[in-house]
């Protein structure tokens, strides 16, 4: 537990805010062209990164012991439950092939 | 000199009740033992409020005709109940009234982790529970309790996102209190007391809690995408904008059917307790009963799809969410299992707490059986959206969950204020709570196998023998509920003043004078054995 007390300078808080910023920009410039499919994978990628960014530094996860990691790995590890068994049912449903078809 | 005897010595000094008068020192209190009774005193008013949208129904359904409502108010009536009960008593219930109050205490500690937090958790809770309770005077909901699109989203006509709101905030009252017991359970143990010593009612909380904080969220964001398609038209439920309405199904059960394990997993916790005081024994098996707390919170997680066997979800998922369903009855089943084996042989004496605990046993089974049978696909489609659903589901939360409260409350209640109810009026209570609950939900197994449908204020009349059945029992089951609200109250002024351990009760919470100090233990005790130890109290008995 040596790192409890751990003190993040301020300059560090604004650089990520500054990060953060930059990062809400990048999805919005993303969303003003048409890359097809690849629109939602950026968006995608570019919230993850966002939620690392906040999770590392605003909350202090970075600088905490194991079982803080552990926890937050539960939260992520729970979020792929809630997709992964979401898709056992969007990526195996048959086709509708109208009614009484 | 023991550190018990030592807390007997001063027995004049002011407990947590006599610490402070006035309602300031109510409403600003950090104690966990003050907060709890605020809990219990706002869970026990909107318990009353959901019984009487039952009473409602009962009596609406006492004849097939619509005679008493028109279709759109009984919609109302039947979604109100639920809200009530779900998000404002079976959720909270347990965890915030005994868990507050005892969780604390059972592990050695002056207070919760965070104090504050855990007021701001009441606060949150109540600020909800008006906010739903304003959208009843308002009008109310009819969409039932799950909410479902495109009920609430494209078709919905009444007070949906107001009612929706004050679940919403409600569910940050659970992740608030959730934070706060893991926190308090990892760091305030006392010296001593291990993982493998804890009381099973602190690893129940302690499995409820990791429910609360991993499930609660995703009610939290499914409220919010419903209001933000209502509200800004973003297609996410309605298929004319391009959502779909099955996903509100998967979103809203990822957290509903884990819900079902934070009503019925601190019962089961309250069940260990009791069942192991008044058999004078250890609890059969009692790593694997801990552990299997754990399994539940996990694999609860897991079935959700057991929902949406007949609403459109692919035959895989259905096949998969059938597999695990029944899976997730193995834990169960271990601990009934393993609460029977501990009465093998035991000590038995019928006090109330103890009457309750019988009838949690033999309810639960059923209810819990039945879920198999709701589980198995094929089964399903028959049986799917009829009374069998309703009966399963009230054995599970009242034959399980309200009869574990009303058994923990009896069991704790000398200890939380230091007299003791009426034992005989108890009794009597308990006998008629089970009768009447049985006949109230037995009738409604045998209406669903019929096929009468729920939600419907109009029915068969091949169907109107059970119904009033169904009514009579409900009416019993009414008084026997309001017989303890009496006599508890009256216990509070004129009930026979008892000592600290008026159960001979092992665990750290009957070591201090009852009432309890305003802050619990003058020394934090030294824990040097295994939570339960009646066989070495027996032995010093004889
Ligand atoms: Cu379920």
């Amino acid at each position: 537990m040596s790192t409890e007390h751990h003190v993040t300078p301020l300059r560090v808080y604004f650089t990520v805010f500054a990060l953060l910023l930059g990062l809400t920009f990048l999805t919005w410039w993303v969303a003003t062209i048409d890359l097809g499919a690849w629109n939602t994978t950026i968006a995608i990628s570019v919230a993850m990164t966002k939620v690392m960014l906040v999770v590392l530094w605003f909350m202090h996860v970075k600088y905490s012991n194991k079982l803080i990691w552990f926890f937050a790995a539960a939260g992520v590890y729970w979020l792929v439950l809630l997709f992964g068994f979401v898709m056992t049912d969007y990526l195996t449903r048959l086709p509708v092939t109208g009614w009484g078809g | 000199m023991t550190a018990a005897s030592k807390q007997h010595a001063s027995t004049k000094e002011s407990n947590y009740l006599t610490a402070g008068y006035g309602v300031r020192s109510w409403l600003l209190t950090v104690d966990h033992k003050r907060i709890a009774l605020l809990y219990l005193i706002s869970l026990t008013t909107f318990f009353s409020v959901g019984g009487l949208f039952a009473v409602l129904i009962r009596l609406e359904l006492l004849t097939p005709q619509g005679d008493l409502f028109q279709s759109e108010t009984y919609n109302k009536l039947f979604t109100m109940h639920g809200i009530f009960m779900v998000f404002f008593f079976l959720v909270p219930s347990i965890p915030a009234v005994l868990g507050n109050f005892f969780l604390p205490l059972m592990i050695g500690a002056r207070d919760v982790a965070f104090p504050k937090l855990n007021l701001l958790s009441w606060y949150v809770y109540a600020a909800g529970g008006l906010v739903t309770l304003f959208a009843m005077f308002a009008g109310g909901v009819d969409t039932g309790w799950t909410f479902y699109a495109p009920y609430s989203s494209t078709y919905a006509n009444s007070h949906v996102i107001l009612a929706a709101l004050g679940i919403f905030i409600t569910g940050f009252s659970s992740i608030l209190t959730g934070v706060n017991f893991i926190a308090t359970t990892h760091r305030m143990r006392a010296p001593g007391l291990t993982w493998m010593r804890l009381p099973l009612f602190v690893w129940a909380n302690y499995a409820t809690s990791l429910i609360m904080v991993l499930g609660t969220p995703v009610i939290a964001v499914t409220i919010l995408l419903v209001a933000i398609e209502r509200l800004l038209h973003v297609g996410i439920f309605d298929p004319a904008l391009g959502g779909d309405p099955i996903l509100f199904q998967h979103l809203f059960w990822f957290y509903s059917h884990p819900a079902v394990y934070i009503m019925i997993l601190p019962g089961m916790g309250v069940m260990s307790e009791i069942v192991a005081c008044f058999t004078r024994k250890r609890i059969f098996g009692y790593k694997i009963v801990a552990m299997s707390s754990l399994a539940i919170a996990i694999l609860g997680f897991l079935v959700w799809g057991h929902h949406m066997f007949v609403s459109g979800q692919s035959m895989y998922a259905g096949f998969v969410f059938s597999l695990l369903s029944m899976l997730v009855a193995v834990p169960s089943a271990i601990k009934v299992f393993n609460w029977t084996a501990t009465m093998y042989r035991g000590s038995i004496t019928f006090a109330t707490p103890m009457l309750y605990a019988l009838g949690f046993i033999g309810l639960f089974t059923i209810g819990g059986l039945t879920g198999i049978f709701l589980a198995a696909m094929a089964l399903d489609i028959h049986v799917h959206d009829t009374y069998f659903v309703v009966a399963h589901f009230h054995y599970v939360m009242v034959g399980g969950m309200v009869m574990a409260y009303l058994g923990g409350l009896h069991f704790y209640w000398p200890k939380m204020f230091g007299r003791m109810y009426h034992e005989g009026l108890a009794k009597v209570a308990a006998v008629m709570i089970f009768i009447g609950f049985n006949l109230t939900f037995f009738p409604q197994f045998l209406l669903g196998y019929l096929g009468m449908p729920r939600r419907y204020h109009v029915y068969d009349e091949d169907f109107q023998v059970l119904n009033v059945l169904s009514t009579a029992g409900a009416s019993v089951l009414g008084l026997g509920f309001a017989l303890p609200i009496c006599y508890l109250i009256f216990s509070l002024k004129f009930g026979k003043k008892v000592g600290d351990n008026p159960w001979d009760a092992a665990g750290l919470e009957w070591t201090i004078s009852s009432p309890p100090y305003e802050h619990n233990f003058h020394e934090i005790p030294e824990v040097t054995e295994e939570a339960y130890d009646y066989g070495k109290r027996e032995a010093a008995r004889v």
